[in-house]
């Protein structure tokens, strides 16, 4: 029987019997059994995840913050097995990894593993998908939580055979043999076994050396639907009696809308109600065609009052400049040091980025008798609940969240706006499931952006040329502008109730936001790193995959070239002379090696390489990349043709999974890098389709991608979903100045590139 | 009333014939294929074949169809019983979100329709009004080109058994 | 007369005159050729003027093929009398110009003679390089020179003969090349609008395409800017800006020409998009000039509106067809209170010339093949329709937009247009 819930955007039902815990809500019974437990606050990371709960903070993953065991792990009485995380799948494939996971310590076939993800009434709160902790924090508590239920299982069927655990053995098909060949299978097993109880801080893992799932590159469970059309997103739901509404959004930030046309357009075939609250605007109609044509229609009839005054786009990095700071001293470090020999300097700017989902934000709703049911692709469905819930004026009890595939989101989209959207219909037209899916426009125009940044370096180099000294300074806007409370749903803020965004705040180090990837992960004798965080935010922005690595990692990377150059010294080699980490160097080595890395090579005209190196957030993956590539003069186009990339995200579950992210990673952040800019002016934002926001197309793909992995069995989960953003750019950087002698410091690099011709 | 004719079934539906294919397909079929991705004509996530040829369903009239062949990816194969192309792209793991995908092989489908033995330039351009966000275009690509080379020129003769019957509408007035 | 019958007799008639004209202009002597192309100039300034020519004549367009390999030569350009394949004007010495004199490159763009003597097809423009200044051509030498050189053989020309006889271009030049800079103008004029006329008269080349052809391929002497045909799409007169549904101004002249697309009126496609694609790289003092020496071809006062009384009202019966289809198809991006409009501040189609002239033929050309993207960058990017659309539908959704929003009498005969035009663009 094939157990794979991968396709299905029905919601399990909850499970009163079993999963007592929840009666009177997910955390507060938790304090309960988990005597002296503090309040449970969310951990001070980018996923927010619920910190320990005390006395559990030894134990590994996640199970630090829900460390009962059934939370993860539910064996029935027919033997099914289901595994909850409080993670999502975003498209990363971990759904398959957790899956492997799970069926090698529980030592099953992985067909048998049944996965439900993100969920507020079934699973654990585990903050949001976000900033790599997928694998680290989900993967390794249920890593924990099935060798301990295999543990558990196996202890209880000895006591009913009558006979010591260690004689039994699990077969395939999750029969547990004895000697005698007597057998039972997990459902006889359970029987009497009460898993709702801590984990311990160790568990008995299988060894990695015997692994047979973890670090196969199984394939996906979720791709075959996926290429044939089968159910596999919230935008494929289908509910009965569901209608499907549009929002009509302000045309700038806080406009007011003075005057619309409702009446006329309540009239039209099919159409349900119009919402209207202050300036939120939306409609419901029978028939997805029918809620478009209404939208147009309140569209052109609508008068909005607009306010926005955004900053002048040539002067932006200025007014950044300007805007009043909070300091925050990332780090430093002190020690003796030869005399400096020569200072460098160098600013670097990079422009307001968009997710650019493909598939614009949707969500669906349904009020029934006073409770919600939400649907949606947000990272975070416990914090959206809270959201919600405030802005509804509702108990989250009495809401429930449940996390369905959307479009690839790289962060802080629009998924928890159109939830919010969702929400507020699904209120006016109680009793009907209400599908809400955003036009390209919105989805471009007012999801949060990843901010605009400016990093300055000085850096000395003694005689012999190490670095000797090292300052870096970073001037951003908060990279997290999650849902903190329901302001931060932008719907709510056009309520004639608005509701107000929480202030923000930076995220603390080492996970950083603006400063993330900061501090230098060389052993550079001197440095200081400084973060300027700019409270104010005249754009709308937040979580953009990676944060501010992407930015510091190009920033540091490409004026480490500029630093080999100035010591005579090769940029592989630089770097090593400044690395002890020996993971870092073994990526570095790796990749260098199958490039074909040549310190002597001769610079071709408009031909170039250039190499880079990163660990993400100087704690998780290790990367290091070289790019091969050819400049047009003529028309400042840049011919990607050959990428080199070695990874270390400690022990690999999949690592075919972890080749597609980090090959996706490279393009990605390659087309961040070359091409991509919000467009906008002091009145509005501009950016409102492909044409205004371009992104890499087929015809400037790199023709040749190899991902080398270096694997780690039995060490920690690293994580790989934003590994290559960080080092990527600059690799694209220095391979242009090795081209062209032109060093780019002002993101996106292929309109500067042209610009530097024209000169 | 509007018919439509897609993967070689006949519907008669009773909609809007200014309504573009696309939610006639996915609302009036319940087939979810083909996807909203801009509704611009920009990104292909909509993307099928009418009469042989990629269209963008998000802007095609359901009223401009008449007895053209409609053909979407769920007329290629199932999830059980994938096409030759839809196997190369599980081989490939040829997803990340996987949004984009359904587009990508419609898009694709048309090409080897054509040339059966298309070069990896001929695919990268033709595939070019397809956008993909999370970076897979790699297997994309190498998923196409393993299709196309497995693909004998006289299977792509036998390769529409859905659309027999139905004729080919001339680009006439 | 059939036009075979005409290019028959004008073809004796430029065989005789080319026989005439033989001595004097049909053979021309070669001019040693270098044994290496010359040494990359290091003057920036001459080099960034070469540059700035480059894009003012759009050379890049002409003279880039499939390969993508700037200046390398092998696009073919269509013409009534066969395909002319554009030659390679990288340094390469054996298959570009790495070999010629700056003595040689000024005589093929002053007299239309190639280094080693043989005479050039008009195709290449010289009769409008011919007015560029010494300085000029010597800064252009030096930029073509800075190229990469890219070894590609020319791709031999698809005549009908006997013009694929090279001396009867002398004839030819007998009759139609004008030799040398620009005469002073009749009256006094401000230094834009001569520096306008000399970049559009000289390198811009303007009137090749903006000028009607006369049966031997040569501008019409008597109707200047008067409009032309181009790779399948009608070329606006220049001498008629004033007939825009806004009348041009210098600032959205400039603006159309720099970045594509002007707010007043629309975007620059098919055969201009190259044009504003590289003129959008040159100096925007450049552009203004043109600009303002373009718009003094044009009567000053704007002509009258076009009657609307006999144009349908856009809600009858006979435009319900185009109108479904122009809501699913057009009205995402081109309604008023579309995204493209309010946030993108494209221009209404209303203002357009494309659904304000007599023929439809552009019309039908945008919708049938859109604007397409330009590699990975910005673009004003329209999707193409030729085959989601029958012939009766777009002649249907056309007939709708002429009458909703250009409101114009009707077009005639769309649908057998429709046909006529997507079969030319077959071939």
């Amino acid at each position: 029987m094939n157990r794979h819930r991968d396709t299905a955007p029905a919601a399990e039902a909850v499970d009163h019997g079993r999963r007592r815990f929840l009666a009177t809500g997910s955390l507060t019974v938790s304090f309960a059994l988990v005597p002296g437990a503090a309040a449970l606050a969310q951990r001070q990371t980018e996923d927010a995840a619920p910190t320990a709960a005390a006395g559990a903070a030894r134990l590994p993953g996640n199970l630090s913050s829900t460390p009962l065991l059934d939370s993860w792990i539910r064996i029935d009485a027919d033997g099914a097995i289901t595994v909850y995380t409080g993670k999502a799948e975003l498209g990363t494939g971990i759904r398959t990894a957790f899956i492997q996971i799970a069926a090698e310590e529980l030592q099953v076939a992985p067909a048998a593993i049944s996965l439900v993800t993100a969920d507020t009434g079934l699973t654990p709160n585990e903050g949001y998908t976000a900033g790599s902790h997928s694998t680290a924090d989900s993967g390794t508590a249920i890593l924990n939580a099935a060798a301990q239920v295999r543990e558990l299982l196996l202890a209880s069927a000895a006591q009913k055979l009558g006979l010591e655990a260690g004689a039994l053995e699990i077969r395939d098909g999750g029969v547990i043999a004895a000697p005698d060949g007597r057998t039972l299978d997990f459902g006889q097993a359970v029987e009497g076994l009460d898993l709702h109880r801590n984990a311990q801080p160790a568990s008995r893992l299988v060894d990695p050396r015997r692994h047979k799932v973890i670090g196969t590159p199984m394939p996906r469970v979720d791709i075959p639907a996926k290429v044939a059309g089968g159910a596999s997103y919230v935008q494929d739901m289908r509910l009965p009696g569901m209608l499907h509404a549009r929002a009509v959004r302000a045309p700038s930030y806080g406009a007011r809308l003075v005057s619309v046309d409702a009446a006329s357009v309540e009239k039209l075939p099919g159409v349900v109600k119009v919402v209207r609250d202050g300036s939120y605007l939306a409609v419901a109609a029978e028939d997805e065609w029918q809620a478009i044509r209404a939208m147009r229609a309140l569209t052109a009839s609508a008068v909005w009052e607009e306010t926005a005054v955004l900053p002048t786009p040539d002067t932006i990095y200025d007014t950044l400049l300007k805007l009043p700071a909070r300091e925050i001293h990332v780090g430093e470090r002190h020690g003796p040091a030869d005399p400096a020999a020569r200072t460098l300097h160098a600013r670097f700017t990079k422009p307001y980025l968009a997710h650019g989902s493909i598939g614009p934000s949707c969500a669906v709703a349904h009020m029934e008798e006073g409770k919600l049911t939400v649907w949606t692709h947000a990272q975070g469905v416990f914090p959206l609940r809270g959201g919600l819930a405030e802005m509804l004026g509702m108990k989250p009890a009495d809401i429930r969240c449940i996390h369905v595939p959307g479009a690839g989101c790289y962060g802080h989209n629009a998924a928890d706006d159109v939830a919010a959207d969702a929400a507020l219909i699904a209120r006016a037209v109680p009793g009907r499931p209400v599908r809400v899916q955003w036009m390209r426009e919105q989805e471009h125009n007012c999801e949060p952006y990843g901010p605009a940044m400016i990093t300055d370096v000085k850096a000395s180099l003694d005689a012999s040329g190490r670095v000797v000294d090292w300052q870096y300074e970073i001037w951003s806007n908060s990279h997290n502008q999650r849902i903190d409370n329901a302001g931060r749903l932008m719907p709510s803020n056009y309520l004639s109730t608005p509701f107000t965004p929480a202030p923000p705040k930076p995220i603390p180090m080492p996970e950083g936001g603006g400063d993330r990837n900061s501090l230098p992960l060389y052993n550079f004798a001197n440095f200081n790193v400084q973060h300027h965080f700019l409270p104010d935010m005249p754009i709308r922005v937040s979580a953009h995959r990676g944060l501010g690595a992407f930015m510091n990692v190009f920033s540091i990377e490409s004026f480490m070239d500029e630093l080999a150059e100035a010591a005579g010294a090769d940029p592989v080699e630089f770097r090593l002379r400044h690395l002890d980490d020996p993971r870092a160097r073994d990526v570095i080595e790796l990749t260098a090696k199958e490039f074909g890395w040549d310190p002597r090579r001769r610079r071709a005209p408009n031909r170039g390489v250039g190499f880079s190196f990163a660990q993400y957030k100087n704690l998780m993956s290790y990367m290091a990349i070289a790019v091969e590539l050819e400049v047009v003069p003529e028309t400042g186009d840049v011919h990607i043709e050959r990428v080199v990339a070695s990874v270390d995200t400690g022990q690999i579950v999949n690592p075919d999974g972890v080749r597609n992210q980090i090959e996706g990673g490279i393009i990605q952040s390659a087309s961040w890098a070359l091409y991509e800019q919000v467009r906008y002016d002091e009145t509005r934002i501009r950016t409102y389709d492909w044409s205004t926001y371009p992104i890499m197309r087929f015809s400037d793909v790199p023709l040749k991608i190899d991902v080398h992995l270096i694997d780690r069995p039995g060490a920690p989960f690293l994580g790989a979903g934003e590994a290559a953003q960080g080092p990527t750019p600059a690799a694209i950087g220095n391979a242009i100045a090795d081209a062209t002698g032109r060093r780019l410091r002002d993101l996106p690099l292929a309109p500067r590139l042209r610009e530097s011709y024209e000169a | 009333m509007v018919t439509l004719t897609v993967n070689g079934v006949k519907h008669d539906l009773d909609i809007d014939p200014s309504m573009p294919l696309l939610y006639a397909l996915r609302n009036h079929l319940q087939l979810n294929g083909a996807k909203y991705g801009c509704g611009l004509g920009q990104c292909g996530a909509c993307t099928v074949i009418v009469d042989g040829k990629p269209v963008f369903s998000c802007l095609t009239p359901v009223s401009s169809v008449g007895s053209r062949p409609v053909r979407t990816v769920e007329g290629l194969g199932t999830p059980q019983q994938p096409s030759p192309l839809q196997q190369a792209f599980i081989d490939k793991q040829a997803a990340q979100c996987g949004y984009c995908i359904a587009g990508m092989i419609m898009r694709a489908q048309a090409l080897l329709d054509e040339r059966p033995g298309a070069t990896e330039a001929e695919i990268r351009e033709h595939m070019q009004p397809n956008l993909c966000r999370c970076g897979t275009h790699m297997r994309i690509v190498s998923a196409i080109v393993a299709a196309s080379q497995a693909l004998p020129k006289r299977q792509a003769d036998n390769d529409a058994p859905a659309l027999a019957g139905a004729s080919r509408q001339e680009n006439q007035a | 007369m059939s036009s075979k019958k005409k290019i028959a007799w004008t073809a004796a008639a430029v065989v005789i005159a080319g026989a005439i004209a033989a001595c004097t202009y049909a053979w021309q002597p070669a001019i040693a050729p270098l044994a290496q192309a010359p040494a990359a100039s290091d003057d920036r300034a001459l080099l960034a003027m070469g540059a700035r020519l480059a894009e003012l004549g759009d050379c890049m367009h002409c003279h880039t093929g499939k390969s993508g390999k700037p200046y390398a030569g092998g696009a073919p350009l269509a013409t009534p009398f066969g395909t002319i394949y554009a030659t390679n004007i990288t340094p390469d010495v054996e298959t570009g110009i790495g070999g010629w004199t700056l003595e040689a490159f000024a005589r093929a763009l002053r007299k239309g003679v190639s280094r080693d003597g043989h005479l050039l097809y008009p195709a290449f423009p010289y009769p409008h390089f011919t007015r560029m200044s010494d300085e000029d051509i010597a800064a252009l030498y030096a930029y073509l020179m800075a190229r990469t050189p890219v070894h590609a053989p020319a791709v031999p020309n698809e005549l009908v003969f006997p013009l694929n006889f090279r001396p009867l271009v002398a004839g030819w030049n007998l009759l139609f090349l004008d030799e040398g800079p620009l005469p002073p103008p009749a009256q006094q004029q401000s230094d834009a609008w001569l520096r306008g006329r000399y970049l559009a008269e000289g390198p811009g080349h303007c009137a090749s395409c903006h000028t009607p052809m006369n049966a031997l391929g040569a501008e019409k002497r008597g109707e200047p800017y008067a409009g032309g045909l181009i790779d399948g799409w009608d070329v606006p007169p220049l001498n008629a800006l004033n007939q825009a549904r806004k009348p041009w101004t210098v600032d959205q002249l400039s603006a159309y020409l720099r970045t594509g697309v002007a707010s007043e009126h629309s975007a620059a496609s098919g055969p201009m998009r190259p044009v504003a694609h590289h003129l959008g790289n040159a100096p925007e003092s450049d552009v203004r000039a043109i600009a303002t020496y373009l718009l003094s071809l044009s009567p000053a006062a704007p002509a009258q509106p076009a009657a609307p009384a006999s144009a349908p009202a856009a809600d009858t019966q006979i435009l319900k067809p185009g109108k479904a289809l122009f809501d699913a198809s057009c009205a995402g991006c081109h309604a008023a209170a579309a995204p493209m409009r309010t946030l993108g501040e494209r221009p209404a189609l209303e203002l357009g010339s494309t659904l304000n002239t007599d023929s439809p033929r552009n019309a039908i050309q945008m919708v049938l093949n859109g604007n397409p993207w330009a590699g990975s960058s910005a673009a004003h990017y329209m999707p193409p329709f030729g085959s989601v659309l029958t012939d009766r539908q777009i002649a249907d959704v056309l007939a709708y937009a002429r009458a909703a929003y250009a409101q114009r009498p009707a077009w005639n005969d769309l649908p057998a247009a429709v046909a006529a035009i997507r079969k030319e663009n077959s071939k």
